[in-house]
């Protein structure tokens, strides 16, 4: 009797076992029908149910998406070849989307609605992309350690030796890294940008991400440090007394740097003409849903920001207007530049 | 008798049978590998110099360290605490021996980020430190190769634990009792008779922890600390170089097949089969007054440290959020996530466990080296970071599409990537090594006498792999069940690249938050994903619980020397 229960209920669990994997595999096989629908690839995570949910519901178009880190999803793009099911690949920062257009993800886009809403610096000069939101990468600093007279306002100067072991700055592995450098070397060319980044190295603690850098920027650890606004945004909504200011880095000069987060259409993309109506919903009437739960500023000139960022960090500051597909570019050239220096 | 010697028909396919099917399971785990290896055959040479030039070497020194690192600290912390719990009694003893599986659970991504966000400046720990002994005052360095290692031994310990604690259970234990009882000291006995048998093993278990330190590249990044996994990745997503990265890739295979020659060395030549069926196992002493006590003590910290603590933090991060937001606790689609986790571990750890016990059973049956060749490349995959075997089953998944197509056989689109057999497949590419190992250290265990006369007296290999193998090996197959089990569930790269549309886990989920920097928002589902862990790891040690039972209630007690 006793040897008999554990054996009986050990072969239900195999059935039951056996019952959901046959269901799983059998739903996900047979996806797709007659319905129209759009599928997206998105290396950005966030608010993309509600924008997607809004846009079904005004053009009765579904869509289904699929998140995921933007290199692998390329790749995935370019192993499925002919077979993908993408029509729609989204990802953040300029330089994946000059490397999509490299390795032929995209097929360019024709469309006067976005030539007319996204800035020309904001999109790939042939049509294969076009960015949606704007993150700008500036300098944030605690107002308690730092004296209104010594608040930096340059990239360049927090390579001196005042900010020496009072800097934390994010790892070289990070896009948002990668970029800024990359417009370093576009502005000031190869050796003074290796310089600038050297005194970087040099003065920094090197953290794993946006949010550290923050909370050890309040908690003293560093002075100041480099962000994406929206971090700092962020933890400003759960804490309006969060103790680190912004500042617009570098508005006697070029302007702050910009960076996109933007899309195109596959190649194989079974239905262009969806997924070409889908971008442009995003570019416009889509602008806000996309762009505002997430406290980014919209690339359409025409759209407001969002309330937090358009009071607290303001709307008119100027950004440097260097071509996303320029310092996309030279993603790689920064890459190699912060390993001679030996920025980490 | 002369009978036996004479083999029937089935007789000889059966021997044929195994190595094959060891080859047909190296054949899959190595296609996708080969796929990217390919870019091996035209090196960027002014890559790899730049790199040489620049961060490599200080990345070969680092990788070193931390290897060697992580694999002193589990074995300390793996090898005595199952010693401990093991040859002796004491208050809690009993529930210390599954607990201590327990951080097994916990993904080391978690655990690293849970220990900046405590121990470093910002944390509570250094702001009160600062707050007692002034603004000044030196703590050690958190963000530190040091503290990684600390981490992931913490995480990791269990994988030595427990294959340790099923060998002194399943086998060394008795023979220690006898060494005991014909008049070795405790030191000499250890020295001579359980060391030797538990190396085996120790070493499988090593193995394991080395390779996942290995590949990861997550929790490193949180301390600093460069390894060549983090340079492929660098290499990857910097400077969109595919082939350079794969090229780098194989500089972490070199490193894990260094891992698997050591594991054969530490392995040892010799087979330490025992004689005995049912092993009567280890009996306690019991521990007395401070002693007894600081055993109790030392356990604890490891439970609170490695699992307590973290888990309760997780909680009331979610609490908190959940407090803060007006949304619900749970996403509506919780219970998908859920199942979607569950489904995709179950299938993992059956496929897996499934073929590394046919890969055991005929590197046991067939005496060729060759079939100890196939069962070494099944571990190839979990040498591969997670993403780098996604991308090559993609390319295998589509190249044999292309084949099937060519002659007739074109498989549906949506099986061909981004399905969920595929999935399945590139789990168990990545899974199968911690698998085998478990199942292999077992089945070492099992004398090849007992093998050969069995198959002596006429038993066909199937029935000696069911009837006297998987008995004798039984506690070492459901330990690689759960070690399966649990690393899929924590997987997170393959499941992010090859999922179909609308799967998605616990683990992308954590990760679709995560990678947003929202901790707090993911503390539920990383909580969930240690709870979802703890139904294997509770499996496991009730069984475990079962055996000590069955072992006390014999009351098999030698005298003392």
């Amino acid at each position: 009797m006793r040897s008999r229960t554990p054996v009986s209920r050990r072969s239900s669990w195999w059935w039951l076992l056996a019952a959901t994997v046959t269901a799983a595999v059998v739903s996900t096989s047979c996806s797709g029908g007659d319905d129209q629908v759009v599928r997206v690839y998105s290396g950005r995570h966030y608010d993309l149910e509600q924008a997607f949910e809004q846009f079904s519901e005004e053009t009765g178009v579904s869509i289904e998406f699929l998140t995921g880190s933007d290199a692998e999803l390329r790749e995935r793009i370019e192993a499925e070849g002919e077979e993908t099911q993408a029509d729609v690949y989204l990802t953040v920062d300029a330089g994946n989307l000059a490397t999509a257009v490299e390795r032929g993800v995209f097929a360019p886009l024709d469309s006067e609605v976005l030539d007319r809403a996204v800035p020309a610096s904001l999109r790939d000069p042939d049509g294969n992309w076009y960015g949606l939101t704007i993150r700008a990468r500036t300098i944030v600093y605690n107002p308690d350690a730092v004296a209104p007279d010594e608040v930096p306002v340059t990239y360049e100067e927090l390579a001196e030796s005042r900010w020496e072991g009072r800097l934390c700055l994010r790892n070289s592995s990070n896009v948002y890294t990668q970029s800024l450098v990359a417009s370093l070397i576009s502005h000031h060319g190869r050796d003074r940008a290796a310089e600038i980044v050297a005194g970087w190295a040099e003065n920094a603690e090197i953290m794993a991400n946006d949010v550290l850098i923050l909370e050890s920027i309040a908690a003293g650890e560093c002075d100041a440090g480099i962000v994406n606004h929206y971090y700092l945004a962020r933890l400003l909504e759960d804490d309006p007394d969060f103790p680190v200011e912004l500042v617009w880095a570098n508005q006697d000069g070029r302007g702050v740097h910009v960076n996109i987060s933007g899309g195109g259409v596959t190649r194989y993309a079974d239905d262009p003409d969806l997924a070409q109506q889908l971008l442009e919903w995003l570019a416009t009437d889509g602008q806000s849903a996309f762009v505002d739960g997430n406290h980014e500023y919209p690339v359409n000139p025409e759209v407001q920001p969002e309330p937090l960022i358009r009071d607290t960090f303001g709307v008119e500051f100027k950004r440097d207007d260097l071509e996303a597909s320029t310092f996309g570019a030279l993603n790689p050239e920064g890459v190699r530049l912060m390993d001679e220096v030996g920025y980490r | 008798m002369i009978d036996r010697v004479r083999l029937g028909i089935g007789d000889r396919l059966s021997l044929i049978g195994w190595p094959v099917a060891a080859w047909l399971a190296a054949l899959l785990v190595v296609a996708p590998v080969a796929f990217l290896a390919t870019s091996l055959l035209d090196p960027n040479l002014e890559v790899w110099r730049q790199q040489w030039d620049t961060r490599l070497p200080g990345q070969l020194y680092e990788t070193v360290v931390l290897l060697v690192g992580v694999s002193i600290g589990t074995l300390v912390m793996g090898c005595g605490l199952a010693w401990l719990t093991s040859a002796y009694r004491f208050p809690g003893s009993r529930t210390f021996g599954w607990m201590l599986i327990a951080p097994l659970a916990m993904p080391s991504y978690v655990l690293g980020f849970l220990t900046l966000s405590v121990f470093g400046y910002a944390g509570p720990v250094q702001s009160t430190w600062r707050s007692v002994l002034g603004e000044n005052a030196w703590f050690p360095p958190v963000r530190s190769l040091t503290v990684a290692i600390l981490v992931f031994s913490t995480v990791l310990f269990p994988y030595v634990y427990l294959l340790a604690r099923a060998a002194l259970r399943d086998q060394a234990g008795s023979s220690y009792e006898v060494a005991r009882s014909l008049g070795a000291g405790p030191i000499e006995a250890a020295r001579r008779v359980v060391i030797p048998l538990l190396r085996p093993a120790i070493a499988a278990g090593t193995a394991v922890v080395m390779m996942e330190t290995l590949t990861d590249f997550a929790t490193v990044q949180y301390f600093g600390v460069d390894t060549v996994s983090v340079g492929v990745f660098r290499i990857w997503r910097g400077t969109f170089d595919r082939d350079a990265a794969s090229e780098f890739a194989t500089l972490v295979l070199v490193f894990a097949l260094l891992v698997i020659g050591l594991e054969r060395v530490l392995r040892g030549r010799a087979r330490y089969g025992q004689a005995a069926g049912e092993a009567a196992g280890i009996s306690p002493r019991r521990l007395r007054g401070a002693r007894a006590w600081a055993a109790t003590a030392v356990c604890g910290s490891v439970v609170a440290l490695a699992f307590a603590a973290p888990a309760v933090r997780l909680a009331l991060w979610a609490l908190e959020e959940a407090a803060r937001s007006d949304r619900s606790l749970f996403s509506a689609r919780y219970l998908e996530f859920l199942q979607n986790s569950l489904v995709l571990a179950s299938v993992t750890a059956v496929v897996c466990v499934v073929t590394a016990w046919l890969v055991a059973n005929a590197r046991r049956f067939g005496s060729s080296s060759a079939t100890g060749v196939a069962a070494r490349l099944t571990a190839v995959g979990y040498a591969v970071p997670g993403p780098v075997v996604a991308i090559g089953v993609i390319l295998a998944v589509v190249a044999l599409d292309g084949a099937l197509e060519a002659i007739g056989l074109g498989l549906p689109g949506a099986l061909a990537t981004g399905s969920f057999l595929a999935l399945a497949y590139a789990y168990a590419v990545r899974l199968l090594a911690p698998g085998l190992n478990a199942v292999e250290s077992g089945l070492d265990q099992v004398p090849v006498d007992m093998t050969s006369t069995a198959r002596s007296l006429g038993r066909r290999p199937g029935a000696v792999a069911a009837h006297i193998h998987l008995p004798l090996a039984r506690t070492s197959v459901v330990t690689a069940l759960v070690l399966v089990a649990v690393d899929a569930l924590k997987e997170l790269p393959i499941v992010l690249l090859l999922r179909p549309f609308g799967f998605d886990t616990l683990s992308v989920w954590t990760y679709n938050l995560a990678s947003e920097s929202r901790f707090e928002q993911a503390a539920l589902p990383a909580l969930s994903i240690v709870a979802v862990a703890l139904i294997p790891v509770t499996m496991l040690s009730r069984q475990i619980s079962r055996r000590e039972a069955a072992v006390t209630d014999q009351e098999w007690r030698p005298g003392h020397g």
